[in-house]
C-alpha cells in the first residue's frame, strides 16, 4: 500500500496528492510517470511525477477530475492509500541526459496547458537547479483552473508569463498567442519549445514553432495499460515509426508526431467510459435506459 | 471402458461455456483419475519422460494415483516441477509427453496432463504444500518477472536456503498466467494464486509494482540492494504488428491488450473499472495459442470470431485440444488468408478488413510450407474490431538498462542452457526472455537451470 500524505484540491476539478513511494522517489527523473491502482477492482491510471521528495520517499502527483476513476481518486483523503503506484515509468526528459555545458548555452521556452502544468514543474524546477533560466508560459481556459502559478513564480519570476483563454486572469488569449508575441515583438530567440498539454494546444504549437522554427518537444498521452510495453495501447505514429509512449516516451518530437491519430485514439473507450461515468454517478438509481448499459 | 481410449473428462457444455468465464474442463474426480491410470503400461524405457521437459517420473506417478496414493504422487511430480497444476492444464501434451506414449501408437495415449493436473489439484484441495529450506545460507538472489520461469527459479533457490526476493513490474504476480491466459483454461483465484502462495512459503518475497531497468537497474540490484546474484525472467511481451495500412486505427488491439484488459484487470467484469469494448463481429490475426484465446475471449464477450490465419489448419501452432474447444464453442476459421489493409472510417473506427487468399508452397526454414498471395483473391470482410495476434519479442527494457548482457538478433539474452549463465558476471537468464515466445514448462525448465547454476557459482564464490 502506498500511503497519501497530503491530498489537497488546489483548482477546480484538479486535485494534488503527495504519496508515500520511496523506491520510485529514490529513481525519479522530470518528464517520467507512473501508474497508479486505487483498489482491487481499480483501473491503472497514468500520471505524470509533478515533484518529488528523495529523503522524505514521496510523489507528488496532480490530476484532473474527467472521468470515472479520476472522480473516484479524488475523494481519497490524507491517510488513505493507493493499492499500486508503480513507477518511474518512460524516459527522463532529454535534459537530463544531456551535456550540462551544452543545455547552459540553449534558451528554452515551456508552453504549459491546464494540467499540462504539473509535468513542466519539474522540469523548470531541475533545470533552474542546475542554474539554466528558462521562460515559462502557462495557458488556461479561466483563473480557477491556473495552477502551481506560486511554486513556478518561486523559481521562475518575471520568466513566469500567464494567460486565459477567456481573459478572467492577467491576460486573454492561447499560449500560442504568448509565444508569438514573445518571439515576434519581444525578440525573443527560442533554441527549443517544450509543449505539455491537451493533444489540441501540443498540436498547434507544434504548428507554430515549426513556422518559428523552433524544434519542439511535446509529451504524449494516449491510453495505457500496463505502461511498460507489453500492451501496445499507446502506439502512436511519430514520423514513419510506431512509437510505444510509455517505454519509448512520453516525450517525443512534436514535428513529428501523428496529432490527428493520437487524437482519435485518445476516444477509443468513450462509450464504457460515458457508461462508467454514468454508474458512478447515478449508483444504484441507475436502472437502465442510458441506452447503453444493456439494461434497457 | 475401452482401454484403447481416453477416460473421457468432463467439461462445461460449448453453447454454455461460450457465454461464461468459468474453467472450460471439469477434470477428472478420483475414480475417473484411478481408470485413466490403470492404461499406463508402465514401460521400463518410459518414452513419456523423455517427452516431458523437465522429466517428471511419469510411469511413477501414475501408477501411485492408481493405487489411490495421491500424495505420494504429488511428491514424485513435485521433485521434478513447481508447476503441475498450471502445466496439467496448459502443457501442448500431444507434442511432449502424450505425444510419445506407447499407448499412442494403436490407441489414444495416456491422458498425462488430466492426471498431473487431478494430482496437483488434490494436493491443493488437501492442503499438501512444498517444503522449505531448514536454514537460510544468507546469500540474496534477486530474480526478474514473476512468470513461470522466475517462479521455479526462486522457489528452487528458496529451497536451496537463499534469501529471494522477486521484481514484478505489475501489481500481481504470475507472469503471462495472469495477464495472458484466460480464466476459463487457467483460474487465476484456485490455481494460479494457488501456486504463486506455494513459492512464497518457501521464503520467497514478491514484491510487485517494480520495473527492473526504470524502478531500479540490474546494477543497482547487484551494487546498492546487496544482491549476490540477479536472475532475469523478464518473459517476452512486446507485441508485433504487421505494418498494414490501417493498423492504428482505434479498435486495433494487440492479444496482449485485449487479454490484459479481461484477465489481470478483469474487465470482462463489470464490477471492475478497466473498460473492455463489446463487439459483433471480430477478426483475430494469427494462429497459436494466444490467438486462441483473444477469439474465445472475444466469443465470450458476445462477438462473432474469425480466426484469420494463413496456413492451414495442420500449421495452426496452437495446442491441439484448444482449437477443438475453440471449433466446438463457435469459432469461425478462415484459414489461408491474410490481412492486407484495414478499413476505417473518417472517425479512425475499425469498419472492416481487407484479406487476400493464400496457397502452399515450397517447405520454407522451419520446414513448413511457404503460404503465398493467390493474385487478384482480395476480398473485404466487415468486422468492428481486429485482435493482432501475431507474436512476441522480449522487451528491450532490460537489455537496454544493462551494460556488459548480450542479445541476439531477435533481442532475446544470450544465456547457457544448461545454467542460465549470460555474458555478465553474476547474471543468469531463462524463460521467454532468452528463447522469444515458448511454452510455460520449457520457461519453468529454464528457472530450473537458472537456480542450479547460481547455487554453483554463489557455492563457489
Ligand atoms: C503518460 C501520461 C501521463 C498523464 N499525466 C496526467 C497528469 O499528470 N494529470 C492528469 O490529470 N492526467 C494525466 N494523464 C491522463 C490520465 O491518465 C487520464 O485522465 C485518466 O486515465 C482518465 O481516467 P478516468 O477513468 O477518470 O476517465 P475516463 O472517462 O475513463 O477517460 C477520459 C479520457 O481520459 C483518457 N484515458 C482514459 N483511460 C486512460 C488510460 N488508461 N490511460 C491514459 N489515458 C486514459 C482518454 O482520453 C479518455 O477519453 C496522463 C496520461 C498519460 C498516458
Ligand atoms: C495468451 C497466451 C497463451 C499461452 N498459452 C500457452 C499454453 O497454452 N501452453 C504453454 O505452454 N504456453 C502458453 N503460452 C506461453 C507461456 O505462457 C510463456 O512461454 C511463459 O509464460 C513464459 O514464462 P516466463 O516466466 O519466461 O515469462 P512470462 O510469463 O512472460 O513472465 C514474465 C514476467 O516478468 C515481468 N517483467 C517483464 N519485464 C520486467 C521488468 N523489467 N521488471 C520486472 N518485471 C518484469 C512481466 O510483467 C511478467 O510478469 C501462452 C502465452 C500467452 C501470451
Ligand atoms: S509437465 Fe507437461 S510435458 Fe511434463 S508431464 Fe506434465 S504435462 Fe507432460
Ligand atoms: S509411455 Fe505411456 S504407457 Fe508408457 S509409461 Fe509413459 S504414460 Fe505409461
Ligand atoms: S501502455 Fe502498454 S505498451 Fe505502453
Ligand atoms: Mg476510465
Amino acid at each position: 500500500m502506498y500511503k497519501i500524505l497530503k491530498a489537497e484540491n488546489i483548482a477546480d476539478k484538479i486535485y494534488l496528492m503527495d504519496v508515500e513511494a520511496p523506491r520510485v522517489a529514490s529513481h525519479c527523473e522530470p518528464g517520467q510517470f507512473v501508474i497508479v491502482k486505487m483498489d482491487e477492482k481499480g483501473e491503472r491510471i497514468p500520471l505524470t511525477i509533478c515533484d518529488y521528495d528523495r529523503e522524505k520517499g514521496t510523489i507528488t502527483i496532480v490530476f484532473q477530475t474527467v472521468g470515472a476513476s479520476t472522480e473516484k481518486m479524488a475523494k481519497l483523503k490524507a491517510g488513505d492509500s493507493f493499492q499500486d503506484f508503480v513507477g518511474p515509468l518512460g524516459r527522463p526528459s532529454e535534459m537530463v541526459e544531456e551535456d550540462l555545458e551544452e543545455l547552459k548555452k540553449k534558451k528554452i521556452v515551456f508552453v504549459a496547458g491546464g494540467v499540462g502544468t504539473a509535468p513542466v514543474f519539474p522540469q523548470v524546477k531541475w533545470l533552474y537547479a542546475h542554474g539554466i533560466e528558462c521562460d515559462v508560459i502557462v495557458g488556461a481556459k479561466n483563473k480557477d483552473l491556473i495552477i502551481l502559478e506560486d511554486e513556478l513564480r518561486a523559481i521562475a519570476g518575471d520568466n513566469l508569463y500567464i494567460t486565459t483563454d477567456d481573459g478572467s486572469y492577467v491576460r486573454k488569449g492561447m499560449g500560442t498567442d504568448v509565444l508569438k508575441d514573445l518571439v515576434n515583438n519581444q525578440g525573443k530567440k527560442y533554441d527549443r519549445c517544450i509543449a505539455i498539454g491537451p493533444l489540441i494546444m501540443m498540436k498547434f504549437v507544434c504548428l507554430l514553432t515549426k513556422e518559428l522554427g523552433i524544434p519542439t518537444i511535446v509529451s504524449m498521452n494516449p491510453i495505457m495499460v500496463d505502461g511498460t510495453g507489453m500492451c501496445g495501447a499507446c502506439r502512436l505514429q511519430v514520423g514513419d515509426e510506431i512509437k510505444f509512449a510509455c517505454v519509448d516516451g512520453p516525450e517525443f518530437d512534436g514535428h513529428l508526431v501523428d496529432f490527428d491519430q493520437a487524437m482519435k485514439r485518445q476516444q477509443t473507450y468513450k462509450t464504457e467510459e460515458g457508461r462508467a461515468m454514468l454508474k458512478l454517478q447515478e449508483g444504484d438509481t441507475h436502472h437502465g435506459g442510458c441506452g447503453n448499459c444493456g439494461n434497457d | 471402458m475401452d482401454v484403447m481410449k481416453k477416460v473421457p473428462v468432463r467439461e462445461q457444455d460449448p453453447n454454455v461455456r461460450n457465454k461464461n468465464f468459468d474453467e472450460v474442463c471439469l477434470g477428472y474426480n478420483l475414480e475417473e483419475a484411478k481408470a485413466e491410470a490403470s492404461r499406463c503400461l508402465n514401460c521400463k524405457n518410459a518414452r513419456c519422460i523423455q517427452g516431458c521437459p523437465v522429466s517428471i517420473n511419469i510411469p511413477k506417478f501414475i501408477a501411485e494415483v492408481k493405487e489411490g496414493n495421491i500424495a505420494e504422487a504429488y511428491n514424485v511430480i513435485s521433485e521434478s516441477s513447481a508447476l503441475p497444476a498450471v502445466c496439467g492444464r496448459v502443457c501442448p501434451q500431444e507434442s511432449q509427453c502424450e505425444g510419445v506414449c506407447v499407448r499412442g501408437i494403436k490407441g489414444e495415449s495416456v491422458s498425462i496432463g488430466k492426471l498431473e493436473r487431478f494430482v496437483a489439484d488434490w494436493a491443493r484441495e488437501n492442503g499438501i504444500t512444498p517444503k522449505g529450506a531448514d536454514k537460510k545460507n544468507g546469500k540474496k538472489v534477486a530474480v526478474i518477472g514473476s512468470g513461470p520461469s522466475g517462479l521455479t527459479c526462486a522457489g528452487d533457490l528458496a529451497k536451496l536456503g537463499y534469501d529471494v526476493t522477486i521484481f514484478e513490474a505489475l501489481h500481481e504476480a504470475g507472469g503471462v498466467l495472469v495477464y495472458g491466459i484466460p480464466e476459463f483454461r487457467l483460474p487465476k483465484q484456485t490455481v494460479v494464486a494457488a501456486e504463486v502462495e506455494n513459492v512464497k512459503k518457501l521464503g520467497v518475497k514478491i514484491e510487485t509494482n517494480v520495473v527492473i531497468g526504470r524502478s531500479m537497474t540490474i546494477d543497482q540490484l547487484l551494487n546498492d540492494e546487496g544482491f549476490d546474484a540477479v536472475y532475469i525472467g523478464s518473459g517476452a511481451g512486446l507485441p508485433r504488428f504487421m505494418g498494414i495500412p490501417g493498423e492504428n486505427a482505434n479498435e486495433v488491439f494487440s492479444a496482449n491488450e485485449y487479454l490484459t484488459r479481461s484477465n489481470l484487470m478483469k474487465a470482462f467484469d463489470d464490477e471492475y473499472d478497466t473498460p473492455i469494448a463489446r463487439f459483433k463481429k471480430v477478426a483475430v490475426v494469427g494462429g497459436g495459442n494466444v490467438a486462441m484465446d483473444a477469439a474465445r475471449t472475444a466469443l465470450r464477450l458476445g462477438a462473432e470470431v474469425h480466426v484469420i490465419y494463413r496456413r492451414s489448419l495442420e500449421e495452426l501452432p496452437a495446442r491441439a485440444e484448444e482449437v477443438h474447444h475453440a471449433k466446438e464453442e463457435g469459432i469461425i476459421f478462415d484459414l489461408l488468408q491474410n490481412p492486407t489493409e484495414i478499413l476505417t472510417d473518417d472517425k479512425g473506427n475499425v469498419t472492416g478488413i481487407k484479406v487476400i487468399k493464400m496457397e502452399l508452397g515450397e517447405p520454407d526454414e522451419s520446414g513448413r510450407r511457404r503460404p503465398i498471395e493467390i493474385p487478384g483473391s482480395e476480398y473485404e470482410m466487415d468486422v468492428d474490431a481486429v485482435i493482432m495476434s501475431l507474436g512476441t519479442s522480449p522487451n528491450p527494457l532490460i537489455s537496454s538498462t544493462t551494460k556488459g548482457l548480450e542479445i541476439n538478433k531477435r533481442k532475446c539474452i544470450v544465456a547457457e542452457e544448461e545454467t542460465g549463465k549470460t555474458s555478465k558476471t553474476a547474471v543468469y537468464a531463462g524463460g521467454d526472455a532468452v528463447t522469444g515466445a515458448a511454452t510455460v514448462i520449457l520457461a519453468m525448465g529454464a528457472g530450473k537451470a537458472g537456480a542450479k547454476g547460481i547455487h554453483e557459482f554463489l557455492s563457489n564464490n
